[in-house]
């Protein structure tokens, strides 16, 4: 039993965001604009993959596997950097967004696909780009969160910083307090879905697999799987990019080099 | 050698800046604001980008690690921040004889940080920083919150510090009488020079 959406069904929804972005308007909140491009974009960049999904799936040519997983974690990391409100200036920033998702989505991805799936090949399209899929966005929140909280604040408590330097901190440690507290923003949102999950929600993945027939137990255990895989990948992808990103706010002397940031604007 | 030595020091539009400064010995500079003096303290400290040599007991600042130099070479800043909930929170020991010495009556150890005055700031900013046993103090307005009372009771801190250390300072005021008091000898910051003041007695 497939229930289809009609046109109206989707209008419904989309008058919802419509209400949304006028109410942020009203209140001047500015996020409506963002909001808008943002739906906008889900709705065309779903139905184009939509169409050709099934061929990308057939596919069995290692190399355009891998192109499309290296098309995934750059578009990834591009959008990383634009929901900063500060980023490191000219490569550096896309340089460490990319880096830290290759390192920890793509990597992990990688290791899964070849000792716990075990598909034929390892690299089946079917298996790996749904796979690598699900850990970029996830981990793509939290490292674009931490990131984001990591040179706000460092931006904001410069006094504080430089004031620890002052009494012979190290970099290191002066930025250090600040630095948790980003990792903590980077994680919330996979912490709160591991310990909701079951109870408040149902897994988008596990709930699909369970109504196109498959055992409950298999499902689950796909989805605490992935569960894991989500939160390793974005725990290791927001270590990176804070030790990168607290590494280049300091110069060779220990000085906070805030010329290395680039306020964006629109966010 | 001098104790302490600034050789062609230039940053910003300021220097060159050339000072020697003997242990034991207290410079005072003052100079209208806006004159770089704040910057000089800061590039002495190694917080800003600068040009030329800066020296202690002959060791040059690039040959230590920054947070080293800055442990040596102390900055107390106008304005003092603290950013844990307590004061105690920051010092590894807090020195209750010193706070006492310093005109605290009153233990202030475990207040809230939010409690505390702008001249308490400036006076706790003063022994917290003093935990390192700098070698060199560089004071900014450090009196600039003080009634002449406690003013006068940091001042005899500092100079007995500095004695007893056989360590030196650099001391900002705008007050030109307590520079007299408390420094051998007086420079004006100048167009983004030092210009001698009082030849010291």
């Amino acid at each position: 039993m497939f229930i289809k959406l009609t046109t109206v069904d989707l209008s419904l929804a989309a008058i919802l965001v419509v209400l949304l972005g006028v109410l942020s308007a009203y209140m001047k909140l500015g996020i409506a604009k963002q909001l808008y491009i943002a739906a906008l974009r889900t709705t065309v960049q779903l139905l184009l993959i939509g169409l050709v999904l099934k061929n990308i799936f057939e596919s069995t040519q290692p190399l355009f596997v891998l192109l499309i997983c290296l098309v995934m974690i750059s578009v990834a990391g591009w959008e990383i950097l634009s929901r900063q409100k500060r980023k490191l200036k000219g490569w550096w920033g896309f340089g460490v967004s990319a880096g830290s998702l290759f390192v920890s989505s793509f990597s992990i991805t990688v290791l899964c696909l070849f000792s716990v799936i075990q598909a034929d090949p390892w690299y089946s399209p079917q298996y790996a780009i749904p796979l690598l899929g699900m850990l970029l966005g996830n981990t793509m929140t939290g490292i674009a969160l931490g990131m984001d909280r990591l040179t706000q604040t460092a931006w904001q408590q410069r006094p504080v910083i430089e004031q620890r330097l002052m009494l012979g901190e190290s970099a290191d440690k002066a930025i250090s307090d600040i630095r948790s507290e980003a990792m903590r923003a980077g994680m919330i949102p996979i912490i709160n879905s591991m310990a909701a999950a079951g109870l408040v929600s149902l897994p988008g993945m596990m709930t699909g697999q369970i109504l196109a027939g498959a055992e409950p137990v298999e499902a689950v255990k796909y989805q605490i799987l992935i569960m894991f895989m989500i939160s390793a990948g974005t725990g290791f992808g927001v270590i990176s990019v804070l030790w990168l990103i607290s590494k280049r706010l300091f110069d060779d002397r220990e000085r906070l080099c805030f010329k290395r940031l680039l306020k964006q604007s629109g966010n | 050698m001098s104790f302490f030595n600034i050789q062609a020091l230039a940053y910003l539009d300021c220097g060159p800046i050339n000072l020697q400064i003997e242990a034991s010995e207290i410079i005072g500079l003052n100079g209208s604001s806006g004159s770089g003096k704040s910057r000089l303290l800061r590039s002495l400290a190694d917080l800003d980008e600068h040009t030329g040599n800066v020296s202690l007991q002959s060791v040059d600042q690039h040959s230590t690690k920054a947070h080293i130099w800055r442990s040596k070479v102390a900055l107390l800043s106008a304005e003092t921040y603290w950013w844990l909930d307590t004061v105690d929170a920051h010092f590894k020991n807090y020195p209750i004889e010193q706070a006492a010495e310093l005109g605290f009556v009153s233990d202030v150890s475990a207040w809230q940080v939010s409690r505390l005055s702008s001249g308490e700031k400036q006076r706790l900013g003063l022994l917290r920083l003093l935990e390192n046993n700098p070698d060199v103090l560089l004071l900014d307005e450090p009196t600039a919150n003080l009634d002449p009372e406690n003013a006068q009771l940091f001042e005899d801190f500092v100079t007995n510090y500095i004695y007893k250390r056989s360590a030196c300072a650099i001391w900002v005021s705008h007050d030109v009488e307590q520079l007299k008091r408390i420094s051998q000898r007086q420079y004006k910051m100048q167009n983004g020079q030092l210009v001698s003041e009082v030849k010291g007695n």
